[in-house]
């Protein structure tokens, strides 16, 4: 089966890092517009957020698709969505704010959208680290997945740090919005059905 | 003091000659080349003839004619800043009407060449700060809006100026998701209007103004945040009461009537005291009145700035 080789992750680790080469790349060439650090704030949020949905989408296509094996990609993409929220993150401390701390304190007790844009980055720190193998032994599988479900927190806070920020187009953060919105559902609806057919199975002893 | 005499110039210092015909010949040739260029991109600028005025911003480097062509606001054509450049060539500028009423002795229905006229262009270069914290440095070319008020003689229940962009859907097919009230509308008081830094613009960088710069005419008012300067205008109303405004329509919260650029007035949601120069890598101070506090903050006398923003 094609998702299990090993070259698949390859494949897919080089893929989420196209983004990187894209803006790079332009950004080598003068391409990136009247305001460069603008376009990258811009690309590296939204990249986040893609990342967020890509990765929540994971387990509601596994399972609707069948394709259990799709779970080798999940922690991966996870990790992903974080390293663009660092990059997000990183243009703001340094090209736009160049680190005047006092004024970054100030942003983010002041300021709702900067608020939701930290709040969501908070979120995903203790998941990256806790995202090992070693990780979920240490912290036990329920507690771990429970500890998880705080991605879907992130994503939401990001939605909210987008749509907070815009002035008055608000298409692109309300079909974010609605991405993360429907993905929960389902998940909601999936684990429902899950824990009915589970149901009647006696506990096991571990 | 001993002058030195400078040495007489060597041969081999001397351009021979077939060098610098090539030079000449190859200069000869460079104002095609830009013209066609030009005649790619802006179908309809036209080069135009201005005075310098001694009320220019000399002291700033101005911004490149690719920045302040390129990044703009303009929501009937996009809300993302590159698709006004992308989008406005459907912008019919000629033929183009303003229509003058309300409170004036002489109603009139001007064509943009007689607004042209009203008195000799002038090029001023001005500071141009974005309420969203970018600002350039802009050679805008136009005539004071004094002049045209002047002519058509206000009544004294005159106490404001109501200005409207033109508002054509077939024209503007994206407007329907510009998320804004249209058609734009602005405005000010009239002492504001008054002020000579106060310019009906109609060109920029020694051409007429790019659609999506707001042509055929367009307000400046350098003291204030960039939407104060509305675009394609095509009525002028003077009016005894403060005018609504579009983007106090749309979020009276954070966008008020007089929006004069002020460090120390944050935007509910972002800081107001940096700005980017486009071009610029460090974020640098915004100034007060935009920097032309010297000429304009006596209209403001007495006025509470944070509570009239």
């Amino acid at each position: 089966m094609l998702l299990t080789r090993r070259w698949t992750k390859v494949v897919v680790f080089l893929l989420c890092l196209a983004p990187v080469a894209v803006v790079g790349w332009a950004g080598y060439n003068d391409k990136l517009g009247a305001n460069p650090i603008e376009y990258i704030t811009h690309a590296t949020g939204d990249w986040t957020l893609r990342f967020l949905c890509i990765t929540l989408a994971i387990t509601p296509l596994r399972k609707l698709l069948k394709l259990a094996d799709l779970i080798r990609f999940r922690r991966m993409l996870g990790l992903f969505a974080f390293f663009y929220g660092c990059l997000h993150l990183t243009t703001y401390v340094w090209l736009d704010k160049f680190f005047d701390w006092p004024e970054i304190v100030k942003d983010i007790a002041k300021r709702p959208f900067i608020t939701a844009g930290f709040t969501s980055w908070i979120l995903m720190l203790p998941l990256a680290v806790t995202s090992t193998t070693g990780w979920i032994r240490r912290i036990g599988g329920k507690r771990w997945r429970a500890l998880h479900r705080a991605v879907y927190f992130s994503a939401i806070a990001g939605v909210v740090h987008y749509y907070w920020l815009v002035k008055s187009d608000v298409r692109k953060p309300v079909m974010y919005g609605t991405i993360v919105g429907v993905l929960l559902l389902l998940r909601i609806a999936l684990s429902i059905k899950d824990s009915r057919k589970a149901a009647p199975r006696p506990a096991m002893i571990t | 003091m001993l002058i030195k005499r400078s040495p007489d110039i060597r041969s081999s210092e001397i351009t021979p000659k077939e060098i610098y015909l090539n030079r000449r010949r190859f200069l000869a040739g460079l104002p095609l080349v830009g013209a066609g260029l030009i005649s790619v991109s802006e179908a309809h600028a036209a080069k135009l003839v201005a005075a310098k005025s001694p009320l220019s911003t000399t002291s700033e480097k101005v911004s490149s004619f690719e920045d302040a062509t390129t990044y703009n606001n303009y929501y009937e054509f996009g809300t993302a800043k590159d698709q006004p450049a992308q989008n406005a060539h459907t912008l019919k500028t000629s033929p183009w009407q303003v229509s003058v009423e309300g409170e004036i002795a002489k109603p009139k229905v001007f064509d943009i060449d007689a607004i042209m006229k009203m008195a000799p262009l002038e090029e001023r270069i001005y500071r141009m700060r974005c309420v969203e914290g970018w600002s350039i440095v802009v050679p805008w070319i136009g005539l004071p809006l004094s002049a045209l008020i002047k002519q058509v003689e206000p009544t004294s229940k005159a106490k404001y100026i109501a200005f409207q962009s033109l508002y054509d859907r077939k024209q503007m097919p994206l407007s329907d998701r510009a998320g804004i009230p249209l058609p734009y509308v602005e405005g000010l008081r009239m002492d504001e209007a008054m002020h000579p830094l106060a310019i009906l613009c109609v060109g920029m960088y020694g051409e007429t103004l790019p659609n999506q710069n707001g042509a055929p005419v367009r307000l400046i008012v350098p003291w204030k945040y960039g939407f104060k300067g509305i675009k394609s205008i095509v009525k002028i109303r003077f009016v005894e009461k403060q005018p609504p405004i579009t983007w106090n329509i749309a979020i009276s919260r954070e966008y008020g009537f007089y929006s004069n650029v002020n460090p120390a007035v944050d935007h509910p949601r972002w800081s107001q005291a940096t700005e980017r120069r486009l071009g610029e890598f460090r974020k640098r101070d915004t100034l007060l009145f935009n920097g032309y506090g010297d000429q304009v903050a006596s209209l403001y006398a007495g006025m509470d700035l944070k509570k009239n923003y």
